[in-house]
């Protein structure tokens, strides 16, 4: 495991945002984090990313307990993160942005050569299809994008990719695409911690399940031992579901 | 195939995407419209002479331009011209000091109020309109205050006499004979800065910076970017260039008034914004500000060899400005639309 957590727990004054929740993230695999909104989901993504510090349980980093200190320690680790806002400028050229903040340099100047051949590299090697790569960020389509900055982050020498609800904006078809890119992450061995609500996105591409529900774990599970349909069933609550049904049905018969 | 025809959109998008393309366009027509007017304009003594103004408002211009595309606005860059000016001239001339040292001085004047703004601005997250509005004010009641009180009226002069005068008036002030016409020094000056400029925003680390603090400040500190240093650095860069641009003007005309620079603050930004800078920051051009400074210079000195009233000259500016922040607009709009 290059990324685990035993009985991990955050609270925030008297709120408890995560209790007791076990997962793993392996080297070559993606774990799915599926939750409501609420469910503690981004409680968890911050501890893993190193944003916060976690009160109860343990954190380890192949196999060794440890406490990030931040961010920037996450990232020398080789954790990284890709938020929902992808932290990309939107009138800046893809391979300005794909380079912000770690520009490769030649004496003193910015190896703009380097830097944008590298970019469509990379692209390429993700199998991201960037027509130019002097374009600006903000003429990417929301999918694009998201390929962007998980090429940026596997160029950064990441081995776990966290990427928080890539495909919650999406339309069907661009979330296809980042799903395909999440497999090509997985596929070039990084372990992928991949949040969403969505468990119709999460199954095809998952390896392991980790089910949140109000800051607790429902269970995590291997790809073999749950099926969609369970996993969907889980996911929405199955006794609130089955609630939501029976008032439903009742207004209907009140008309 | 459509490859070819996508090829040539890929051109032409990247053509009409460059900040300053509005800037080169309006230059050209209004070169055209003064030189088929004037023939003075076109002369060889005509360029000389509208480049003279256009050199001392574009290295200006292209120190704001840089600060815009940071993402903030100096108001107080125009006083602070007439602020290094009278330091200079004061300092050389009530206190016997030689030029050189009295510019040393100065200079270290205009670098701690850029540095003083850029602190100020960082470490508030206040609007920089309101805080160097502020520093704007200052100084410009310090300007006419301690001039007022050292010497009993509104001008300090009588640089020439001043030890040093000779060497720092023929590098800062001084003009280059070119094929029997004399140009200013500044112009030389200006192409320096621009160029300087435009190597800092297009090869440097520190220009990928710029871009991404007036772009979005949030997303660049989320990628390590050194933001508030950054922004501080540029602050102290328009202090320097109103520190240049001060120092040859007293050295110019010996004298300096208090009141000095009063309103060419938004001169500065006009020119920046002829020149494609966004006023919302994140996009522009040293260059394009550069020509934007061309244009007025045109406009300054073409209204006159034309023999109109200098009036007509607001007007130019106010139409010239119209124009450009509506060009500015559709190019933002066509950068930031997604496209799926």
């Amino acid at each position: 495991m290059i990324l685990q957590t035993r009985d991990i727990g955050k609270s925030f004054g008297s709120v408890l945002a995560l209790r007791g929740v076990s997962m793993g993230v392996e080297a070559g695999q993606v774990t799915c984090v599926l939750g409501d909104n609420g469910a503690g989901k981004s409680t968890l993504i911050k501890i893993l990313a190193g944003v916060h510090r976690h009160d109860t349980g343990t954190l380890l980093v192949d196999g060794a307990e440890v406490r990030l200190t931040g961010p920037r320690d996450a990232l020398d680790r080789g954790i990284a993160t890709v938020y929902q806002d992808l932290a990309m400028i939107p009138l800046m050229s893809v391979w300005r942005n794909f380079f912000l903040g770690s520009e490769p340099r030649k004496g003193l100047a910015f190896d703009v050569r380097t830097a944008r051949r590298v970019a469509g590299e990379e692209l390429r090697a993700m199998g991201i299809d960037i027509r130019d790569v002097d374009q600006p960020v903000g003429t990417l389509s929301g999918g694009e994008r998201q390929s962007v900055a998980i090429a940026r982050a596997v160029h950064f020498g990441a081995r776990v990719l966290i990427l928080d609800e890539p495909t919650s904006a999406l339309g069907v078809k661009q979330a296809g695409v980042v799903l395909r890119y999440i497999a090509r992450a997985r596929d070039r061995g990084l372990g992928v911690v991949f949040i969403t609500h969505n468990p119709h996105h999460a199954y095809p591409v998952g390896d392991r399940f980790l089910l949140l529900n109000r800051g607790a774990s429902l269970g995590e599970y291997a790809k073999a031992d749950i099926t969609r349909e369970r996993l969907t069933a889980l996911m929405a609550g199955e006794a609130e579901l089955e609630a939501l049904a029976h008032e439903l049905e009742r207004d209907e018969s009140t008309m | 195939m459509t490859d070819e025809r996508l090829a040539d959109v890929g051109v032409l998008r990247r053509l009409l995407i460059r900040p300053e393309l509005g800037a080169v366009v309006g230059a050209l027509v209004v070169f055209a419209f003064f030189a088929s007017q004037s023939a003075v304009f076109r002369s060889l003594d005509g360029v000389a002479n509208w480049l003279d103004p256009a050199s001392t408002l574009g290295i200006m211009a292209v120190a704001i331009a840089l600060l815009m595309i940071g993402g903030e606005f100096d108001l107080s860059a125009g006083v602070l011209t007439g602020t290094t000016g009278l330091i200079l001239v004061t300092l050389a001339t009530e206190y016997g000091l030689n030029v050189w040292p009295a510019m040393l001085v100065s200079l270290v004047v205009a670098l701690a109020v850029g540095l003083l703004n850029g602190l100020i601005v960082t470490r508030t997250n206040l609007p920089s309109f309101i805080v160097t509005l502020g520093t704007f004010l200052m100084l410009q009641g310090l300007n006419l205050g301690v001039t007022k009180a050292l010497t009993g009226t509104v001008q300090v002069g009588g640089l020439r006499e001043a030890g040093g005068y000779a060497g720092a008036q023929a590098v800062f002030a001084g003009t280059v004979e070119v094929a029997g016409t004399s140009f200013r020094v500044a112009i030389l000056w200006w192409v320096l800065v621009t160029g300087a400029a435009t190597w800092v925003l297009m090869r440097s680390r520190a220009g990928n910076w710029i871009f991404a603090v007036g772009g979005d400040e949030r997303a660049a500190r989320a990628v390590g970017v050194p933001a508030a240093r950054t922004k501080i650095a540029l602050f102290m860069t328009t202090a320097f260039a109103a520190w240049l641009v001060g120092s040859m003007m007293a050295l110019r005309y010996t004298s300096v008034q208090a009141n000095i620079g009063i309103g060419q603050e938004f001169i500065y930004i006009i020119a920046a914004v002829i020149g494609g800078c966004l006023l919302t920051g994140g996009y522009g051009s040293a260059i394009g500000a550069a020509i934007g400074a061309v244009i007025f210079g045109m406009a300054d000195k073409g209204i006159v060899f034309l023999g109109w009233d200098a009036d007509w000259f607001k007007f130019f500016l106010g139409a010239m400005l119209l124009l450009a922040t509506l060009a500015n607009r559709l190019v933002r709009r066509y950068a930031e639309e997604v496209r799926h």
